[in-house]
């Protein structure tokens, strides 16, 4: 009964963690191409990766 | 090359004797400033498709001078071009000699969509809700008892309240707003249910009770937010595409003062009575009178005539058209607002009213659906009162029914069948508006197609190439590339990659041709009595005869004749399979028409129509209980594409034509209508079938609820299944749009070689 106390607050802090990571990536425009970004793994760089 | 562009050559000469590439003025007016000396311009490319094209554009256009950075967006197919400088580089016609068909796409400054993060915030935040909600619940289910059930509770509480707040304030605002106009909407039921179930929940955590609501009111907010949220995608996505696809009218013009001054004017403040120049390529703002220069006018915008009309000064012209060749000084006589621009858009307000009666399916069906629901809940109430007078119990079995009956699976049915058939027809190349303009498409028994730019390309394309000397050809096709003109674009389709004669000087004179001087020799590419000098003229031939002369005598005459768009007969063919009667109105001659109709397998056609008349024919349609389809492109077409019951447009239409429309099709196919007419049928199927399915997983699960056996277990798994069920038979779709791209996929190439040929 006890350890529910830390695990349930340790569980809905990794949660959250999950949904704040989400919503940083949605405002970093990181849905804006999905297709683009499947398909631009298969492209060869030499160049550094782009920002 | 890349990969998937097959015959990208061919698509070469596709390009030069397609489309009327947008001038630099225009791409200028269409960009966006980024601040020291920057500039971004966001072009339509419909058939990027794959890694290659992607590695191919942002190499290709990057390479270019001036250009700092090219990102190709796959998802909406644009290409967004970052440049440095006053000249614009030269990226759309990189772009076609690689084998892509650009469109210009004003960047709009807010243009980030700030609903759609919202939603998708709120489903994030309900998702994450309704997970540990659920996890709680079923710990609960499996037999927490005393102190651990309630302290489940009161986390789950906790975890609600935020959830409720931030995620439903999306329902509570709409329906608070629909209430306060004195109407219902699917949103009511959802916001009584929802915080019903949060109120009753607590009052029994709060006296240690059984069970609680928790998860069934996240839950539902989370399924219905995934629904709102497809339903946004499917209607902003598209329309803003649409919007965005734009050829631009002319924005501004050059004023020449009394005074010798220039200014260059917003179209708003130009008056009659001001002398506007008008340079070669650009289109002419408002309504004037020509005072000095001679140009070929590209008239097909407003008249949807494609041959070029020769101007001198004294004559009139209207807004919209586009200058070709010559510099011309215009005196206004009307200001833009009554413009024949302006006469065409009163026209098209007026004839809104074809579709205004139109309510979505999902409108309807929620509109009987929401009162029933309260209904049945309310009655609920009472039986229990009246049966056990024990209101606690009364009020816990009718809000079990009114979570049950939640209009989740209904909320799913529609957008998400809309969502998956727009992404079919988009990936072929269509867009649509909205989702009421495929429900339209799929009760329409009569297509009605403009001729001019539709049915044809609306651009002259060389018939007698083979009949000339290939050499004079070479030479013809070297000095066409050096014009705008309709006809030049159409010879210099022939010219050697490279331009195999040099020219000492190339002149082009407005209203006659091209001249040019090489070798001791001057040749001319024009009017045949300009062009021949020196030889006996006459037999002006259907287009004034335009001939290629060496000193003076004819060397070439060519012939030139609008290209059918590719597939029309066989669109029209499987309109007719499809059960749609197909008709054909335009306003050129009557003998014009009769050529292309019989060419078509066209039975009725009506000539000579003004834009008002076009109108009156859809509406005369209307009134003998026809739900007709207007496909056209010009501006003369755009009162009749509001006025019909649907519409399609091909993107090279007008750009106010493109507005009017519910559909545009990029590419050069007219295939694209039957495919959308079949996609648009089968998620019709799809949509009844699931509002079906929704109507009986509610048969099954209120008398359930009603009776009062509905633990919230229950509850969850029945509300849950029927939102599944409801996407997999969306889903079905899928295999369909399929099938389907391949087939326009082979009658492309098909009409490729054919045209190679």
């Amino acid at each position: 009964m006890t350890t529910l106390l830390y695990l349930i607050p340790v569980a809905l802090f990794l949660g959250a963690l999950g949904v704040s990571g989400f919503v940083w990536a949605l405002r970093s425009g990181q849905y804006e191409d999905l297709d683009g970004a499947a398909e631009r793994i298969l492209i060869d760089r030499d160049d550094k990766p782009e920002r | 090359m890349s990969c998937c562009a097959p015959g990208a050559e061919m698509a070469l000469d596709l390009v030069n004797t397609g489309s009327v590439l947008p001038s630099s003025q225009e791409i200028r007016l269409a960009s966006r400033s980024l601040g020291d000396d920057l500039h971004q311009t966001d072009l339509s490319v419909p058939t990027v498709h794959c890694a290659g094209c992607i590695q191919t554009i942002e190499t290709a256009l990057g390479k270019l001078d001036r250009v700092e950075s090219a990102r190709v967006n796959l998802s909406t197919k644009r290409v967004s071009v970052r440049w440095r400088g006053d000249e614009v580089p030269p990226f759309v016609v990189a772009l076609g000699r690689l084998g892509y068909q650009a469109h210009l796409f004003p960047s709009e400054v807010g243009d980030k969509d700030r609903t759609l993060s919202d939603l998708i915030r709120a489903v994030a935040v309900a998702g994450f809700a309704a997970g540990n909600i659920m996890l709680l619940s079923v710990s609960v289910w499996s037999g927490a008892e005393g102190a651990t059930r309630d302290l489940f509770h009161w986390v789950s509480a906790l975890i609600a309240i935020p959830a409720l707040a931030f995620a439903g304030g999306i329902f509570f605002r709409s329906a608070w707003n629909a209430l306060r106009h004195g109407r219902m909407n699917m949103d009511v039921p959802i916001a009584v249910g929802v915080s019903l179930a949060y109120a009753m929940s607590l009052y029994e955590t709060i006296n240690h009770g059984d069970h609680a609501y928790f998860d069934a009111s996240v839950s539902l907010l989370f399924f219905l937010l995934i629904g709102r949220t497809l339903d946004h995608v499917m209607r902003e996505r598209a329309r803003t595409a649409v919007k965005g696809l734009s050829q631009l009218a002319a924005h501004g013009a050059m004023v020449l003062r009394s005074d010798g001054a220039r200014d260059y004017l917003p179209v708003g403040e130009i008056e009659p009575g001001m002398r506007l120049l008008i340079a070669a390529g650009e289109r002419i703002p408002v309504d004037g009178k020509i005072i000095q220069g001679t140009s070929d006018l590209d008239c097909s915008l407003a008249s949807g005539e494609s041959t070029p009309k020769n101007v001198a000064p004294g004559e009139a012209v209207q807004a919209g058209v586009l200058n070709l060749t010559g510099p011309l000084t215009i005196e206004a006589t009307a200001a833009a607002k009554d413009s024949f621009l302006a006469e065409m858009v009163r026209l098209m307000e007026a004839a809104e009213g074809g579709r205004a009666h139109y309510r979505r399916i999902a409108d309807r069906v929620s509109a009987l659906y929401a009162p029933v629901v309260h209904l049945t809940a309310f009655a609920t109430f009472l039986g229990w009162m009246a049966v056990t007078g024990d209101w606690h119990r009364a009020i816990t079995i009718a809000i079990a029914v009114l979570i049950i009956t939640c209009p989740c699976a209904l909320g799913l049915a529609v957008p998400i069948v809309q969502v998956v058939a727009a992404r079919r027809l988009f990936e072929n190349g269509i867009m649509v508006k909205d989702g009421s303009a495929m429900e339209r498409l799929a009760t329409i028994d009569t297509a009605v197609f403009d001729k001019t730019g539709t049915l044809t390309l609306g651009q002259p394309r060389l018939v007698n190439a083979s009949s000339i000397d290939p050499a004079m050809l070479a030479v013809a096709g070297d000095m066409a590339t050096h014009s705008r003109h309709p006809f030049s674009k159409a010879i210099a389709g022939f010219a050697h990659p490279g331009g195999q004669y040099k020219f000492d000087a190339v002149t082009e004179h407005p209203g006659f041709g091209i001249e040019a001087t090489g070798a001791g020799s001057t040749w001319r590419l024009g009017r045949r009595g300009w062009a021949g000098w020196r030889a006996r003229t006459g037999g002006e031939g259907k287009h004034g005869g335009t001939v290629l002369t060496k000193d003076g005598f004819i060397v070439a005459t060519f012939d030139f004749e609008d290209a059918l768009r590719a597939d029309a007969k066989a669109a029209i063919g499987q309109l007719s399979h499809a059960g749609v009667s197909v008709e054909m109105l335009s306003g050129d001659t009557a003998g014009a028409c009769g050529e292309v109709a019989e060419m078509l397998g066209v039975k009725d056609f009506v000539p000579c129509l003004l834009p008002s008349g076009k109108v009156e024919r859809i509406e005369t349609l209307a009134k003998d209980g026809h739900k007709v389809l207007m496909v056209g492109d010009g501006l003369n077409d755009t009162p009749a594409l509001r006025a019909a019951h649907v519409s399609i447009a091909p993107a090279t239409a007008a750009d106010i034509g493109r507005n009017a429309a519910d559909f545009v099709f990029l590419r050069e196919s007219l295939l694209a209508v039957p495919l959308a007419l079949d996609v648009s049928r089968k998620a019709g199927h799809l949509i009844r079938q699931n509002i079906a399915i929704a109507i009986v997983y509610n048969a099954v699960a209120v008398p359930i609820a009603i009776l009062g056996h509905a633990t919230p277990l229950l509850a969850a798994i029945a509300m849950s299944a029927s939102s599944v069920l409801v996407i997999g038979n969306a889903l079905r779709l899928h295999g369909f749009g399929a099938n389907a791209t391949l087939q326009v996929i082979q009658k492309v190439g098909r009409s490729a070689v054919s045209y190679s040929a």
